[in-house]
């Protein structure tokens, strides 16, 4: 592991640790009142869910174009954090939803193309952990596509008319909120970041166990 | 008796032909109905019976979030130490050289 390792796994549980009582102090919104403070996880989880979709994009691209094995190692730690977070954003969104919309899920663009993709890398899983040989590379082209749906995701209220608050929202916070709002934003891209470090080890430790292994039957 | 039924039916035309402007004129004097913004009600305004109470929806959504989290680190240390224990396992059987 590297020697940062240690020190930011303190920093990002300290900082989760604070998130809550900034969020507590943070102004209440005007409209919802207290079930808007849902933002201040909902919003950063999907940051995690983008990032991750586009880091498996890119490692994808990488694997595919010089085969690279750490590339597919990097492909699937962002699949993995695609799906984990997706699913936080997918089960905080409609808790949301409840109070502010009065239903818990609707059939919008937003709504639905979010979970378009988070089921197109659930799909990237289950290609990686029953396909067989060879499904790497099909897991790969998986991932590519899933990451190129996120533009319409992210655009899909300003593009279309939608029940779900426009991207206009984070630029124009209140002060009180905006400083809450980018703290938890860093503190769960800092975990993004130590996931990613634990979760490539494994992969790679995983490979070391199957080249052990090829080395014992030789 | 056909002419009692000439009668009735005349009665039941006259009827018609006076009660329906009477008619009308009752449904005249009813308010218009509202236009759907007119009947909107902040939030805040809502009858206590009808108010959805925020603060559990708010704890559940962030204990979802920390148990997700807290799951997935969890899920990950674990695999990190089988995949240790099969590596020193391996190192074991493999014949030193």
């Amino acid at each position: 592991m590297p020697r940062i390792f240690l020190p930011l796994t303190l920093l990002v549980a300290a900082m989760f640790a604070y998130a809550p009582i900034m969020i507590a102090g943070a102004p209440i919104e005007s409209t919802m009142f207290l079930v808007q403070k849902i933002f201040y996880f909902h919003v950063p989880s999907w940051f995690v869910m983008f990032s991750g979709a586009f880091l498996c994009a890119g490692a994808s691209v990488r694997y595919l174009a010089k085969g690279s094995r750490e590339a597919d190692h990097y492909a699937v730690t962002g699949a993995e954090l695609a799906v984990v977070f997706g699913l936080i954003g997918l089960i905080t969104g409609p808790l949301w939803a409840r109070k502010a919309w009065g239903v818990w899920w609707e059939w919008d663009v937003k709504l639905t193309l979010a979970l378009v993709v988070w089921l197109t890398f659930v799909a990237y899983m289950l290609l990686r952990r029953y396909g067989g040989p060879g499904s790497e590379k099909l897991a790969a082209g998986v991932g590519i596509f899933g990451a190129a749906n996120i533009p319409f995701v992210y655009y899909s209220v300003n593009w279309w008319r939608t029940i779900h608050p426009k991207t206009t929202v984070v630029p124009t916070l209140g002060p009180g909120m905006r400083g809450t709002f980018w703290f938890c934003v860093l503190a769960f891209m800092l975990l993004m970041v130590l996931i990613v470090a634990a979760r490539v080890r494994l992969e790679r430790q995983r490979a070391l166990v199957d080249e052990l292994y090829l080395n014992l039957e030789d | 008796m056909k002419r009692g039924r000439v009668g009735w039916r005349i009665l039941l035309i006259w009827v018609l032909l006076a009660g329906g402007p009477a008619l009308a004129s009752v449904d005249a004097q009813q308010p218009p109905p509202k236009a759907a913004q007119d009947e909107f009600v902040p939030l805040d305004q809502l009858p206590p019976q009808e108010q959805l109470p925020a603060a559990p929806l708010l704890i559940a959504a962030y204990s979802v979030a920390w148990l997700a989290v807290a799951g997935y680190l969890f899920s990950i240390w674990r695999r990190l130490d089988r995949v240790d224990r099969d590596i020193a396992e391996v190192g074991r059987r493999l014949p030193r050289t």
